[in-house]
């Protein structure tokens, strides 16, 4: 058993107009945008979000395990005040995304899935994300970050670090 | 043919486009009236079936043809589904239209739910496009607000629903059974078939699912008739596409051309790609998205009978897979004499490796060999059997899945060995070289 968690208040209300779009009974439908509310709020999705998640559905807390952990936008640990989701695909390594990535390395210290020991950043490595014409790119929340240079990231890290 | 024709975006430039209030100014919900006070749902089906527009997402299905086969069983609800899952590498073209001119997606929503019989209807969008989301959701409370959605549409006694559902980062989930497992709140595993999704789709329900490009066509298909829709293009490649162009070009971004457009236009005018960026040249070229077979230049230019190329469904696949390719979802990757086809080749099937579900073993293992094998041959770890290995794994997770990805992953391997073989095997010969940073592979007479 997990320590009980729950959401704001804001989010309750958001919650439950959400499992209303669906027909009756359907309301299972609503796993993945109320864990992209839990990661909202909580910054990582913990087995208690999801327990709370599967008693707000009333389903079974595996069929929300067992979802989680298979779509890769939710982080299963805790992380960092920023995460960044750098695009590891080809297209943005055409257009310089493997120099950029380096760099970024270099500049934060860190690998992919590991965190500053300052807690600021989270790196993790992502597949393409839709902005090809636009790379080299990263996410930070629900922000694109696009036409990466190393200036760019320089820029970027010190911005957020303030 | 009525060059430079734009169907979606025209007025993508207009200030304000975003908003209900300049789309509507611009022409927008035009359709909308006119299906729901002058035509019949059977009379939208038939205008979109003699326009000839074929699926947008990749596997380029004539879209009319698709609606006719949903079943319509007595008291059973339909349902119309987006798919606005665009992941596939080289394609950003319907995240670009979203977030740029929602209402044409919301107003082609409307037509097409009309037509299907649909009162809920449902866009799919990929997690990660979270602020496109918002700026959708926006869209729809704007139409709702004047009356073009939700109960009693315009008067009509026609009631819709549209609901933004967004995914969780999964490739897979583009693929139409796959999407609706994961918008049933389940893993997205994609379901055998049959049953189609036109028979037994959305919680069991008989289901379409379309691209959003495609469903953004349905307005002007409508406002202007399926016959003049039809006069466009080439073929039957007919209307336009929107080409999301990435790589070593000058001018990166998301193009909509009229099919038939020659290549070599496409590539070197400046209203479009402006060539190669400079003092480098041509090497390859993925023209639909990283699952359609990697074309040398020369042979991207013109076909092996030496005709020039042409942007269409039909002269991209001319010569099959020996000299052809597919126009897919318009993914187009220029890659110039710096790109080493072997890491590319490694790079993509990494990212099917990760993206394959798990559920069939051919794709699950065959995947991952390739990633390793491809690994060792980049890193100068490869011998030459492993090249007629990576040929026959490909083999033999073609066609032997229940969901195309299977196939997605074994083309672009396949394909960089039929066409660069040589490349691979400099890395096998001479891995002290091939591993030197920046060092790369050129055979001249491929470049263009």
């Amino acid at each position: 058993m997990s320590d009980k968690i729950a959401f704001s208040e804001d989010r309750l209300a958001k919650a439950k107009e959400i499992i209303l779009r669906y027909p009756e009974g359907k309301q299972k439908s609503a796993l993945l945008p109320l864990l992209h509310l839990a990661q909202e709020q909580f910054g990582w999705v913990s087995a208690a979000s999801m327990d709370y998640i599967a008693e707000m559905l009333q389903i079974e807390p595996i069929e929300v395990y067992e979802v989680a952990t298979f779509y890769t936008m939710f982080h299963l640990e805790p992380v960092g005040k920023h995460v960044i989701e750098y695009c590891r695909t080809g297209p943005c390594c055409t257009m310089g995304g493997e120099e950029v990535y380096d760099h970024l390395k270099t500049k934060l210290k860190i690998e992919a899935n590991q965190t500053t020991s300052n807690g600021l950043f989270t790196l993790k490595e992502v597949e393409c994300l839709a902005a090809c014409g636009w790379g080299p790119c990263f996410q930070i929340r629900e922000k694109f970050y696009m036409h990466l240079t190393n200036e760019k990231v320089d820029g970027i890290i010190e911005e957020l670090s303030k | 043919m009525a060059k430079g024709i734009k169907i979606l975006t025209e007025h993508i430039n207009t200030p304000g486009i975003e908003t209900f209030e300049v789309y509507k100014k611009s022409g927008g919900y035009a359709a909308v009236e006119k299906v729901i006070k002058k035509m019949t749902p059977e009379e939208v089906v038939e205008e979109v079936k003699k326009s000839g527009v074929r699926g947008r997402g990749g596997a380029g299905f004539p879209m009319g043809m698709k609606w006719s086969f949903l079943a319509k069983p007595e008291g059973v609800p339909r349902y119309l589904v987006c798919n606005a899952d665009e992941s596939e590498p080289g394609t950003f073209k319907d995240h670009f239209l979203m977030k740029s001119i929602p209402h044409l997606l919301i107003e082609g929503m409307i037509v097409s739910s009309f037509a299907l019989g649909a009162h809920k209807s449902f866009i799919y969008v990929r997690g990660e496009l979270m602020y496109v989301i918002r700026i959708l959701e926006k869209a729809i409370e704007e139409a709702k607000a004047a009356g073009y959605l939700g109960k009693n549409i315009l008067g009509s006694g026609y009631d819709l629903e549209l609901v933004v559902q967004p995914g969780g980062g999964a490739y897979i989930c583009g693929e139409e059974t796959a999407l609706l497992e994961s918008l049933e709140g389940k893993r997205g595993n994609p379901r055998n078939k049959p049953p189609f999704p036109a028979v037994k789709g959305l919680y069991q329900s008989p289901t379409v699912v379309n691209n959003v490009e495609s469903i953004a066509n349905t307005p002007w298909i409508i406002n202007n008739g399926g016959d003049a829709y039809a006069a466009l293009g080439i073929g039957r490649s007919t209307g336009t596409k929107l080409i999301s162009a990435s790589g070593h070009i000058k001018n990166p971004g998301v193009y909509e051309i009229e099919l038939g457009l020659p290549v070599e236009e496409f590539l070197y005018s400046d209203e479009f790609l402006g060539g190669i960026r400079d003092g480098h040249h041509l090497k390859a070229v993925v023209a639909g998205g990283s699952s359609v077979p990697i074309l040398p230049a020369n042979l991207f230019l013109k076909t092996a009978n030496g005709e020039d190329r042409l942007m269409s469904y039909e002269s991209l696949s001319d010569g099959g897979f020996a000299s052809g390719t597919m126009l897919g979802s318009g993914g187009f990757i220029a890659m110039d004499e710096t790109t080493c086809i072997v890491r590319n080749t490694w790079n993509f099937s990494r990212f099917y490796h990760h993206e394959s579900c798990g559920q069939c073993s051919p794709c699950r293992e065959g995947t991952g060999w390739m990633e390793k094998v491809l690994h060792r041959i980049e890193h100068g770890h490869g011998n030459m059997r492993d090249i007629d290995l990576l040929v026959d794994v490909a083999k033999k997770i073609e066609g032997n899945t229940i969901c195309p990805l299977g196939d997605a992953a074994a083309w672009p391997v396949a394909s960089a060995i039929r066409h660069f073989r040589d490349e691979f095997e400099w890395h096998v010969k001479y891995p002290k070289e091939a591993t030197m940073k920046g060092a790369v592979y050129v055979k001249e007479e491929v470049l263009v």
